[in-house]
């Protein structure tokens, strides 16, 4: 386990859009690495007041984008490392996922509900990601994935 | 007759093979293999099967369990067989309707209404 403290917040992640003091956490890049990240944050969420469907939703996307780092973006390469920013508020949840691999263009990811592609048993990570939070955006030449969950009982 | 393995338990009634998963997350590859692995035992050792698959106890679902779904029901296909999925909980049925899987696969709310169809 490389894991940094994700309870020692570091102040150099203290964000400027006040989305909160950003924790970070480092793994090698394996699936069974991925699970660290994955509790602390819903940990997290548990006691900040989220339903359950803001619940699944953070816990699927939080998945998808976890699977894809390491699968496709570090390319199951267990050397590298995924790099997680999180900040959970009352408000909303920030998670920042990066990767140490090529980078890729979200854009150029087909259609996986294509009725051509419908069949094909792979491609729709992103598209869940996409569909269960309410900000999604890619960084760093794809490396890294920004993902926001608003909490709906404080929006207005 | 009931069949149990650590992630299913199938129990065969009208000629129907009825799968529950033991495991209230299908998310992990690993896990997700192994279940892949003993559906298609299931399919190839059962003639033309008729395979419904309850999810009364599955809470979480991602995309990779979703590929699994649908390279199983291709393998029943190839095998003469018939594959429908039942009780889905409306969080999960919404990731099939996001997909659109929802088309893919023959869905019912109960077991008892698959059962009957096949």
């Amino acid at each position: 386990m490389t894991a940094s403290d994700p309870h020692n917040a570091d102040s150099r992640n203290a964000d400027p859009h006040k989305e909160g003091t950003f924790k970070v956490i480092e793994i090698q890049s394996t699936l069974s690495e991925a699970k660290l990240p994955e509790k602390l944050i819903l940990e997290e969420i548990e006691s900040s007041g989220y339903d359950e469907d803001s619940t699944f939703a953070i816990k699927l996307a939080l998945e998808e984008a976890m699977t894809n780092a390491v699968r496709h973006g570090n390319c199951g390469d267990a050397e590298k490392k995924v790099r997680v920013r999180y900040a959970v508020t009352p408000e909303k949840v920030v998670i920042c996922v990066r990767d140490e691999g090529c980078g890729f263009c979200p854009d150029e990811i087909p259609d996986p509900t294509h009725p051509e592609r419908l069949s094909l048993p792979c491609g729709r990570g992103i598209m869940l990601i996409r569909a269960y939070m309410n900000e999604v955006e890619y960084r760093e030449e794809g490396r890294e994935i920004r993902m926001v969950k608003r909490n709906p009982a404080k929006s207005g | 007759m009931t069949d149990k393995s650590p992630h299913l338990t199938v129990i065969e009634q009208d000629s129907v093979n009825m799968v529950q998963f033991s495991d209230r997350k299908i998310l992990e590859e690993l896990s997700i293999r192994e279940i892949e692995d003993e559906l298609f035992a299931l399919v190839s050792s059962t003639p033309a099967i008729k395979l419904l698959l309850n999810f009364s106890n599955v809470e979480h679902l991602s995309s990779a369990a979703l590929g699994m779904l649908i390279n199983l029901q291709k393998e029943v296909k190839g095998a003469k067989g018939k594959l429908k999925l039942s009780n889905i909980n409306p969080q999960i049925y919404e990731v099939f309707k996001i997909t659109r899987l929802s088309k893919l696969f023959e869905i019912h709310e109960k077991s008892a209404d698959a059962m009957s169809k096949f």
